[in-house]
């Protein structure tokens, strides 16, 4: 059924637009980051698409999983040796932001991908378009460092302020620990 | 050396009432608070022992439940719930995430309450059976007894201190 929105997404938003991929009735379209503004205004607007159910934001760290993105076309291409949506999508790219809406009037369902890139883990912020990105925008801040502009309220939402780092990033070390508290082992 | 005898014996008579009066102030924060439902209702009744009595304020309270797991944030709120109890107090670690932070070896959780407070009595289990929960009240009524309690030991030294300075 979603097909048809990733055939009006092919056809309004061509470059923007890196891949399209559907599975297992999961439709999947990575875009660039710089139309990920105009495709949401769209999703949300168009009486067609209605997407008005955010279901959630969160982000993908691929660190030596980049490889797995196609080489260097910016054409929907789709994956030629690997399944469809493995990867970040771009060959350049370390990070991927998902966003997963879903329509109630149409019961359509689309996910979208945004491949970042390292040294630029920036994205604009949807969370005046849904409300409800607010806090998950805040959580994928805060677990993997990811700065949307134009978010109103971008802090820290589990995670304390004295905290240092992105803790569901990759490399942050499995066991590392930031204590806020200790006490002194004397009472013995 | 009269007066020695006598408030070692006025000690161990507090203690004795210490021991069957127990204030418990759970502090719950996980899937452990169930199975303190379950010893604190009738089935298990800590009653039996005098402790079934939960002050939800650390302040009327003597016997700080730690329930569930300690991640760092609350590490700070869980010291001053200890700060703020009236000696002298004893803490049970409810579960193996009270403990020790269980199977949670990662950046949120605390390896254990005792890095912040010291603990009387550890109670394995995750969770834990609510006969273990008995054992342990039964383990800690005795330390109430013996005076070996971390902030008996830590009142008596300070009362030392106090009479040889």
């Amino acid at each position: 059924m979603a097909q048809a929105v990733l055939d009006a997404l092919k056809a309004r938003f061509g470059p923007g637009i890196l891949d399209l991929s559907s599975r297992h009735g999961e439709h999947v379209a990575v875009l660039k980051r710089d139309a990920l503004r105009e495709v949401a205004v769209f999703l949300r607007d168009d009486p067609a698409m209605a997407f008005n159910l955010p279901c959630y934001c969160t982000c993908i760290d691929y660190l030596g999983l980049e490889a797995l993105a196609p080489s260097g076309s910016a054409e929907p291409t789709g994956y030629a040796s690997r399944t469809p949506g493995d990867g970040p999508g771009a060959p350049d790219a370390r990070f991927a932001l998902v966003y997963e809406l879903r329509s109630l009037v149409h019961g359509h369902r689309i996910r979208l991908k945004v491949p970042l890139r390292e040294d630029d883990v920036v994205a604009p912020s949807l969370a005046d378009l849904w409300p409800a990105f607010n806090w998950l925008e805040r959580e994928t801040y805060d677990m993997y460092g990811v700065s949307f502009t134009g978010h109103p309220d971008l802090r820290r939402i589990y995670m304390y302020d004295e905290f240092v780092g992105h803790p569901l990033r990759k490399d942050y070390p499995k066991e590392r620990r930031q204590p806020l508290v200790r006490r002194e082992w004397t009472d013995e | 050396m009269g007066l020695e005898i006598a408030t070692t014996r006025l000690e161990d008579a507090a203690n004795w009432g210490r021991k069957f009066s127990l204030f418990t102030y759970p502090f719950v924060t996980a899937c452990c608070g169930m199975e303190f439902m379950s010893v604190a209702a009738p089935k298990y009744d800590i009653a039996r022992f005098g402790a079934e009595f939960p002050r939800f304020s650390p302040r009327q309270s003597d016997l700080l439940m730690i329930v569930g797991t300690i991640t760092e944030r609350q590490g700070p709120i869980l010291k001053r719930v200890y700060d703020q109890m009236a000696e002298p107090k004893w803490v049970i670690a409810f579960g193996v995430c009270a403990s020790t932070g269980g199977f949670y070896q990662n950046y949120s959780a605390m390896p254990g309450a005792d890095q912040v407070i010291p603990v009387d009595v550890y109670i394995p289990g995750c969770p834990p059976r609510p006969e273990q929960v008995l054992d342990a009240i039964v383990l800690l009524m005795k330390r109430v007894q013996e005076g070996r309690g971390h902030s008996q030991v830590r009142q008596k030294r300070e009362r030392q201190l106090r009479a040889g300075g």
